[in-house]
């Protein structure tokens, strides 16, 4: 067994992850941000592993 | 794709596999442009950059930290230090100019942050990945990293769900180094550390070698590209638990005990599209990054697993947990909270660094008691 294997199994489960999701929870292009955050006049509001929950 | 297919492809076929991997890159970022918006397309852009730009040119933070404690080579761990003050030196003047859009990633220090630094620091050592390093070992075939990077999730979920409790324990404002006066303290700061890192390293060694230049200069870049669409830095460890935070509700579970998943800006992000959050976007980009890389390159699925004992399974699935406990406990892992922070300015990406150099020195130790150097 060479390195293909778990390779494989990672990208083939983040597939899985992304298309049960899309399944879900399908995103909205017409609700999408403006293309940059910088510039865009509105306060980020990503999460993000520094921040405590707003 | 076949585990024939792809390690012994013939020669005639590499092109033609190179330009599957190009148009397989280009399709899925328009894909996501066009189905979910502009900035998450140039996220996921981004996310495939780090990853191409990590497995490309054999970047890290686990091994060059290993690198420097175990033989006194400081290039990996000088390359991270330049590449961090890269991003300060834009970073900063912009979170200044623009705070209503932009922000850093900037956590307050404390008593469970300081210990979740060091456990990381510890746990990144054993598994010898950190928090990008995890995701592209990944992507390129490692199996000690394929297996940590569930458990990896769930304990960041974990984590996030117990980290308002954790942050109770004791914990200082946040404190920040900010406009001029601070990126001239967090220049000076790194321009110190490195000074020491120098005086330690062994006599002969190279200081800062070529590839290790070129990739501090190249994910700077894709770092203060980050900070310029998604509005925050580059972060790791938040998609993670997400994911995992998603799947618990997915399988019934219920968020109502923690403060935190329970909170308006994490229930949304729970009920939206895992393509709307940043850090996810990047996270998937590593994996896919690196194992484009890893594809192009010849040979690069050809090496064989090696063997490890029982125990040393056993070790990945507790490390793997506690890189995600942790990292949640400490703000975040070697990109949120030392990467990232020390170049937004924040005091605790520096409590963060000391911290999980300490616990790195345990996690050198406990790795070979794990079983995890390979019997190849």
């Amino acid at each position: 067994m060479t390195r293909a294997v778990p390779a494989c199994l990672a990208l083939g489960l983040l597939g899985v992850i992304v298309a049960l999701d899309l399944a879900a929870a399908p995103p909205n292009p017409y609700r999408a941000p403006a293309a940059f955050a910088l510039g865009s006049g509105t306060a980020s509001a990503g999460g993000f592993c520094g921040a405590l929950p707003d | 794709m076949s585990d024939a297919t792809l390690s012994a492809a013939p020669a005639g076929a590499r092109p033609l596999r190179r330009i599957g991997l190009i148009a397989a890159a280009l399709v899925l970022v328009a894909a996501v442009m066009l189905l979910v918006g502009a900035r998450y397309g140039m996220l996921l852009a981004i996310g495939l950059g780090f990853g191409i730009a990590l497995e490309g040119l054999r970047f890290g933070f686990a091994g060059p930290w290993r690198a420097m404690i175990l033989r006194r080579e400081p290039s990996g761990l000088l390359a991270q230090l330049l590449s961090i003050a890269l991003v300060a030196m834009a970073a900063m003047p912009l979170l200044a100019s623009h705070p209503g859009e932009l922000s850093g990633a900037q956590a307050p220090v404390g008593l469970a942050m300081i210990g979740g630094a060091f456990v990381f620091g510890a746990a990144m050592q054993v598994v010898l990945g950190c928090g990008s390093g995890t995701l592209v070992n990944a992507g390129s075939g490692n199996p000690v990293s394929l297996l940590a990077l569930p458990f990896f999730a769930i304990g960041s979920f974990a984590g996030a769900y117990h980290l308002i409790w954790w942050t109770s324990l004791g914990s200082l404002p946040v404190l920040t180094f900010t406009g001029l006066p601070g990126l001239a303290a967090t220049l000076g700061l790194l321009a110190a550390v490195a000074l020491v890192v120098l005086r330690l390293a062994a006599p002969g060694a190279v200081r800062l070698n070529r590839r290790h230049a070129v990739a501090a200069a190249v994910i700077a870049a894709l770092a203060i590209a980050n900070l310029v669409v998604a509005g925050q830095p580059w972060g790791v460890v938040y998609g993670l638990g997400l994911w995992a935070a998603k799947g618990y509700v997915a399988l019934g579970g219920d968020l109502a005990g923690s403060a935190f998943w329970t909170a308006p800006g994490s229930m949304d992000r729970v009920q939206a599209s895992l393509l709307t959050d940043y850090t996810s976007l990047t996270d998937i980009g590593l994996i896919a990054g690196a194992f484009g890389v890893a594809a192009w390159r010849r040979g690069g699925f050809s090496a064989g697993l090696p063997g490890y004992p029982a125990r040393a399974w056993i070790a990945t699935v507790l490390a793997g947990f506690l890189l995600g406990y942790s990292s949640r406990l400490a703000f975040g892992c070697n990109v949120g909270a030392f990467f990232s922070g020390i170049s937004t300015g924040s005091l605790h990406g520096w409590a963060w660094f000391a911290a999980a150099f300490a616990g790195a020195h345990l996690g050198i130790r406990l790795r070979p008691l794990a079983g995890l150097e390979a019997r190849t």
